[in-house]
């Protein structure tokens, strides 16, 4: 099965790591890897902060970009929730509606289409913690994607899994929110950092790595021991 | 009061809630209950998702043809005896209504609880004319007897105070003496409004849902007070946003039921009144004239563009109580009576942008509020229909971000360009990298550093890393 995977900015620049368990895990699944070089980003940071002409222009190249895709797959929630926001975005275009249509509908976030669309729960992977997760906001509600990553979880040899105090509450990251509104930004990743401390895990799994970079940043600040991973990564270690 | 409140510095408000510790846990405690009533009264009631689009159902049909249901509302109020008056602007009503006062010669006018009538500042245009007012909502009457403390919740207004701070106000304005022990407080609340409502000329209630099709007025409370105000006074106005309006008995009845679930996480409140028109020959009580104010301050200006939906609301606060925001900041730091996400979304189009251009980004836009409203408004959505008015309509955003947006745009339509941008990255944060994340940042990320490390970039792109490894397997 080919799969054409969209890395993400955040992935790219900053957790290259998190790209190259993606590719790894999903190879190791059957999967060829098409990877375009082309892709840029999908256009959140601009949509979000009202910038939609701006972000438009983002939006369309990447639906050329991923046009001659079977099935676009993403390490990230919130990259996937804006792809399946594009037939909004392009309602009533008569040259792009369609084409966004067709994006939305083969874009899948990463452990949402090995659950859904490869059919597997169990990836082989083993890791020996005791973790919690993160549901990050874009993935549960928008996305509408609550099950897959814990599903696959579970199935994680020797990964114990504790629950989030106060899961549903979103960590503070926002995108350009952290950097608009700092002192608001904080307290919510505080009050994040505060519940996974009360988790007593040793790590904390998430599927998005802007989330992750959020709490990840708030827990190195405080020099908690708690390590910040994302999802590939623990799917990714073998067995 | 008029819907704007608190300090005229959007900051400055943030500043005072994030540094009101006992605000903030009133908030939090309060947000925990609700939120978990709700989740319950949903799962008990059971099908909440057909609930939900049954309920947005009924409300976007209204508010399609709400110039019709307005117009019956109108005519049946009219049929049993009721006077109906049409206000445009929140001055038309308040002279509506002080004309009624001053027609009556009324002294004292006992109020139930009504957002509407703190949007147009009733209270204040009532005191002008020599009239005394006394809340009878419990959370209103505490705020009140408070100097006038703006609500900081559309429900349960006096939320950011907790239970010392309320037996403080009784002590120091009510001579209250007694301990801050939640039933000795009620108790003394009611005995001091049993008199109110006996003394008062004059009953002025808000309204919930008004039923077109027979004209009947439906008020959903916990106290009691609002039944009280509707059967002692002779004499009942009620206020109500032009938006409130309810085809039906059954339209109602659907509303209701999502209203005290989401709300409170009730299946029922204690009291659930509907009154039709005046006091006939058979009724034991009721009263005897009756008006009905309906105010449009603004709504209708909502109607056909693409914030249609917030006129959906229901006023349950369900997106209140769930937004992390509103947590850590409290009501007031909102600056209008109308706070949380619905706030956000409905007081820069009831206020303008120019007081309220912030409300829009105090958001992280997690959704939170949309998942929780009974009636489905996408809320997050309509922060973001905010935004990009401000942004591409009004050209109002920092010249900053403004560049910076240009840059992205360009920069993410083109791989050069993108290509560039990320190869340079690692190069402009290099001498921020300390110990493999950059604590002290400078520029944007300054604010992001106050309060958490920044990661470096990674030595090597993903694309750099997938580059060599197609060539190195090739």
């Amino acid at each position: 099965m080919k799969v054409s995977l969209f890395i993400t900015c955040l992935s790219d620049i900053f957790y290259g790591d998190v790209g190259k368990d993606t590719v790894e895990l999903l190879e190791k699944l059957g999967c060829d890897i098409d990877f375009p070089e082309a892709q840029t980003c999908c256009g959140q940071p601009a949509y979000n902060s009202g910038y939609v002409s701006d972000a438009r222009k983002s939006m369309k190249h990447m639906i050329e970009v991923f046009e001659h895709a079977d099935y676009v797959v993403t390490p990230s929630g919130s990259c996937a929730t804006m792809f399946t926001e594009y037939p909004n975005v392009f309602k009533g275009d008569p040259k792009w509606e369609d084409r966004a249509i067709a994006l939305a509908d083969k874009t899948y976030e990463l452990t949402q289409f090995i659950v859904h669309v490869l059919q597997t729960e169990d990836v082989g992977a083993a890791y020996h913690a005791k973790a919690t997760y993160h549901t990050s906001c874009h993935m549960s509600r928008l996305l509408n994607e609550r099950e897959a990553p814990l599903k696959l979880l579970e199935q994680v040899e020797g990964l114990e899994l504790v629950s989030l105090p106060n899961a549903h509450d979103c960590c503070g990251f926002g995108g350009t929110f952290s950097v608009k509104m700092p002192e608001i930004s904080e307290q919510m990743v505080a009050e994040k950092a505060k519940h996974v401390d009360e988790a007593n895990a040793d790590i904390l799994i998430g599927a998005d790595c802007g989330c992750l970079m959020n709490i990840g940043g708030r827990i190195s600040r405080e020099n908690k021991p708690v390590k910040v991973m994302h999802i590939a990564s623990i799917l990714n270690r073998q067995g | 009061m008029s819907m704007k409140i608190g300090a005229e510095k959007f900051d400055e408000r943030v500043q005072e809630g994030l540094s009101d510790t006992f605000m903030r846990g009133a908030v939090s405690s309060a947000q925990t209950r609700f939120r978990n009533g709700r989740l319950n009264a949903a799962e008990e009631l059971g099908g909440w998702e057909e609930w939900r689009n049954l309920g947005e159902e009924i409300r976007t049909h209204t508010l399609e043809n709400i110039d019709y249901y307005l117009d019956l509302l109108s005519e049946k109020v009219a049929e049993r005896g009721g006077h109906v008056y049409f206000a445009q602007t929140a001055e038309e009503a308040n002279n509506y209504i002080t004309n009624v006062v001053k027609k009556k010669e009324a002294k004292k006018i006992a109020k139930s609880k009504s957002m509407v009538s703190e949007e147009i500042g009733l209270n204040d245009a009532l005191k002008d004319i020599g009239a005394e007012v006394v809340e009878t909502d419990l959370g209103e009457w505490i705020l009140q007897n408070d100097d006038v403390d703006p609500p900081s919740h559309i429900v349960t207004p006096a939320l950011h105070k907790n239970r010392e701070q309320i037996r403080e106000v009784f002590h120091d304005k009510l001579g209250y003496s007694k301990t801050d022990k939640p039933e000795e407080l009620a108790l003394f609340a009611r005995e001091k409004l049993r008199e109110e409502f006996l003394d008062a000329d004059i009953g002025i209630t808000g309204c919930n849902f008004a039923v077109a099709d027979t004209g009947t007025v439906t008020l959903v409370t916990n106290e009691g007070n609002a039944r009280m105000v509707t059967s002692l006074p002779d004499t009942q106005i009620t206020v109500m946003g032009m938006e409130r309006v309810a085809p039906t008995w059954n339209d109602m009845e659907v509303l209701v039921s999502l209203l005290t679930r989401a709300a409170v996480g009730q299946k029922l409140t204690s009291y659930i009144t509907s009154l039709t028109g005046v006091k006939e020959e058979d009724d034991v009580d009721g009263p005897e004239e009756f008006h009905l104010v309906i105010v449009d301050n603004g709504r209708s200006k909502i109607l056909g563009t693409e914030f249609q939906s917030a006129l959906h609301c229901i006023r349950c606060a369900a997106c209140i109580n769930v937004c992390p925001v509103y947590r850590h900041i409290g009501g007031h730091a909102y600056g209008s009576i109308y706070p949380g996400p619905i706030g956000a979304v409905l007081t820069p189009l009831l206020g303008g942008y120019e007081d309220h251009k912030e409300l829009p980004y105090a958001s992280s836009l997690c959704g939170a509020c949309t998942e929780a409203c009974p009636v489905k408004i996408p809320l997050h959505e309509l922060l973001i229909r905010h935004r990009e008015k401000i942004v591409e309509e009004k050209g109002e955003a920092p010249v900053f971000e403004n560049i910076s947006m240009k840059a992205f745009g360009m920069g993410t339509a083109s791989p050069t360009m993108y290509n560039i941008g990320t190869k340079l990255a690692p190069k402009v944060m290099k001498p921020m990298v300390k110990d493999e994340v950059i604590s002290k940042g400078v520029g944007p990320l300054k604010s992001w550093t106050t309060a958490r490390d920044f990661p470096a970039p990674g030595k090597q792109r993903f694309r750099d890393w997938y580059k060599k490894r197609q060539r190195e397997e090739s």
